[in-house]
């Protein structure tokens, strides 16, 4: 993986020297709230319901062992001894003091990590496939453009105080992983007809409380054009952008309200002026950086190990535990693990210290000291010999980090909700728990198959909920916490948002409502069929009879019988 | 005279800043150095260009630079209005000023300007700050030393770090 130069250290140590300085001016009132407050979101410092949360950015998904470590560290030393791995890589720690987290920031300077640009209306940190490098479909491997656009957009000089945040998610794989149709940005490396990587840019897209997919604005640009380009697409955004009114500034919005023939005019007439100026990337950069996303040294090893045969056909639960956590890799006799975070009755997404330390340790000796965040909050070791799966599936399950779900209905993504989150309607953890409780039976579990939940506490969709197959999103109804449910969103290549089915429900009546769902689908699904392809072809309605049986059709039930079932 | 921080020092400001109420369309025109709202430049300009040796123009940060083009020849100051700090239109206003039209007088930031924007306004095309009142200029001046060496080429240093980077 990428590491930090002279230039990149002194980056982010004049960064924790600006932060302790405009802390210091905060609390001796130089600055006001209002001043400080783009401020620290700008570095990742939220204040939160019970405590501040400070977000680290995990950039495009990669840590190493160390890094891990020195994340344990600050958790324990700084915070209760647990983390959250976000739905955008990143890791939240939600109970720090807001005077440490100068101290925190110059702890992690050393493990070249840092909270810039975590949060705030400026562009984010750039997220792509967990499996990048290593997957059997994948064109170009896009980590090194990936750490080319987070130096560029680190204090980038013109955009940082955007109308709104700028996410922007590259993929260099046939399968989308990395949702880029949702993003203000999504960017899909390719080759072109000579065989030169090139670029096919999304804009506009976003989950949120407009949902939208991207549209194409340029389907083909060649790869040394990236930075100049996007600088002509933010250019517009800056300048153009709605700012009085914070739920129409994304860029979805000005898309939406020009077309995309008139902004792609506005951002090609922009680019005219840029195109092939100094920011055009060079061949010799682009290796500088790709020389640090290199192959490990690979053994070769047989397309199949025997030992490994040999436990999968005689341990139930390890090949279970195969079938959903072990992921294809392009070199033959390797293979990736998801490390799930998501066991009955933990929060999706929390790790505790211990189980960071120990999964640092995991990558040391099964995956050359590196490991991946993914969006579906879980941890990857992406370079595993097949022939030691076993062992690493009987040191994680001792970790309680082989939880054999995902993609499962309980590999669920979920947001931190009303528990921590400031801005959210309603909780979700408990939702996501009582749904874990509901469908705790594997065979039941397995037998379900493919099926994404995902829970946000609010439209801001941190939790993806539009794109979960079932989707669920707390809303507040008269200041009580209710929860509207969506079917037939999906990630991948096909993304789409799923419809909302009806009137809301109350927390107590949601795993009822996700049964009764589930129970339509077994109940109308052909052979192989997954829970998608059944949506797909019976429609909504089915669902919406069963699960709204006791109601009137389409009518909310009064507010009062809502609240005591 | 309030005071500026200009090419990194504090200095006295002699430039006044006129309200479009002010000088509607007969008023005999303030002397001195006048920072005209871009409205009144509009309306008068030809007068303004023969009673005044230097001019300045005041900009709002929603303003199309495309058709003042011929015009940036007659001004020794364009500032920028910062309506709120975290308004960054102004960001592209100073770049393309600087890039695409060559200006080259002073560019001002005014309005909500603060201590901790000045860095990133530097890089792109301003040299010159009103801060809002009651802040420290004097603590402001240590903002410009914030980072040694950012990554992106901007004005204040046209190549970007990969193309200069020395291993």
């Amino acid at each position: 993986m990428y590491r930090y130069d002279n230039y990149d250290f002194a980056l982010v140590r004049e960064r924790v020297a600006q932060f302790r300085d405009q802390l210091a001016r905060w609390q001796s009132g130089a600055l006001s709230d209002d001043e400080f407050r783009p401020l620290r979101l700008q570095n990742g410092l939220y204040v939160q319901r019970h405590a501040p949360m400070l977000r680290i950015a995990v950039p495009y998904a990669m840590l190493s062992s160390a890094q891990l470590r020195a994340l344990a560290h600050v958790a324990r030393t700084w915070d209760r001894g647990y983390g959250h791995f976000t739905t955008r890589h990143n890791m939240q720690f939600n109970w720090p003091r807001i005077e440490d987290c100068p101290d925190i920031l110059d702890y992690l300077s050393q493990f070249e990590m840092h909270a810039i640009q975590t949060s705030g209306n400026c562009i984010r940190n750039v997220t792509t496939d967990q499996f990048a490098g290593i997957a059997p479909d994948e064109l170009i491997d896009p980590r090194p453009l990936a750490e080319i656009l987070r130096q560029w957009s680190t204090f980038h000089p013109e955009f940082a105080f955007l109308p709104r945040k700028f996410k922007i998610a590259i993929s260099g794989t046939r399968e989308d992983r990395a949702l880029t149709w949702f993003h203000d940005v999504g960017l899909h490396l390719n080759l072109d007809a000579q065989g030169k990587p090139c670029f096919r840019v999304i804009v506009g897209g976003g989950l949120g409380r407009t949902p939208i997919r991207g549209e194409v604005v340029r389907e083909s640009l060649p790869w040394e054009h990236i930075l100049t380009y996007l600088e002509a697409i933010l250019r517009v955004y800056n300048l153009h952008g709605r700012r009085d009114n914070l739920y129409k500034a994304r860029i979805k919005i000005l898309v939406q309200a020009l077309g995309i023939e008139e902004f792609s005019r506005q951002v090609e007439a922009e680019w005219a002026h840029l195109k092939d100026g100094p920011g055009t990337l060079t061949q010799a950069e682009y290796d500088r950086v790709q020389a640090h996303f290199g192959a490990p040294a690979y053994r070769t090893l047989p397309a199949e190990d025997p030992d490994f045969l040999r436990h999968k056909a005689e341990d139930k639960a390890f090949a279970r535990w195969v079938s959903r956590c072990v992921h294809p890799h392009r070199v033959q006799g390797y293979a990736a693990v998801t490390l799930s975070l998501k066991a009955p009755g933990q929060a999706p997404g929390d790790i505790t210290a211990e189980q960071m330390e120990a999964a640092a340790r995991l990558a040391d000796a099964f995956s050359f000291g590196e490991a991946r965040s993914s969006h579906e909050q879980n941890l990857i070791l992406a370079d595993v010999e097949q022939g030691r799966l076993h062992e690493l599936w009987l040191a994680a399950k001792a970790l309680n980090l082989a939880t054999p779900s995902v993609g499962l209905l309980t590999d669920m993504i979920c947001c931190p909700g009303g528990d921590f989150c400031d801005l959210a309607n309603a909780k979700s953890i408990p939702i996501a728990n009582a749904i874990q409780a509901r469908f705790s039976d594997l065979d039941y579990l397995f037998d379900l198959g493919d099926l994404d939940l995902n829970i946000s506490g609010c439209m801001n969709a941190c939790g993806h909920h539009h794109v979960g197959h079932i989707g669920i999103l707390g809303v507040d109804k008269n200041d009580a916490e209710f929860y509207q449910i969506t079917l037939g969103g999906r990630q991948g290549s096909d993304a789409r948002t799923g419809k909302v089915i009806g009137p809301s429900f109350s927390a107590a009546e949601v795993p009822d409502a996700v049964e009764k769902i589930i129970n339509v689908y077994l109940a109308h699904r052909h052979q192989e069929e997954t829970f998608l392809d059944t949506f797909d072809r019976i429609g909504p309605e089915p669902f919406k009879n069963k699960v709204y049986e006791d109601r009137a059709h389409g009518k909310a039930k009064s507010r009062n019988e809502e609240v005591t079932p | 005279m309030s005071t500026l921080i200009k090419n990194k020092r504090i200095v006295a400001d002699p430039w006044q800043t006129l309200s479009p109420e002010e000088s509607p369309a007969a008023a005999p025109l303030p002397e001195g150095d006048i920072l005209f709202p871009l409205s009144v430049w509009q309306l008068r300009r030809n007068e303004i260009i023969s009673s005044h040796k230097r001019i300045g123009l005041w900009l709002e940060p929603d303003t199309d630079l495309a058709p003042l083009e011929a015009d940036l020849q007659y001004f020794v100051v364009i500032a920028i209005n910062f309506p709120k700090f975290a308004d960054g239109r102004g960001y592209s206003l100073a770049r393309l000023l600087r890039e695409r039209y060559h200006y080259e007088g002073e560019i001002r930031a005014t309005g909500d300007v603060l201590h901790d924007q000045l860095f990133l306004m530097q890089r792109v095309g301003f040299d010159a700050w009103a801060l809002k009142d009651g802040k420290d200029a004097a603590q402001a001046l240590e903002a410009f030393a914030t980072f040694k060496t950012p990554y992106q080429g901007a004005v204040d240093e046209p190549l970007p770090l990969f193309r200069r980077r020395t291993p």
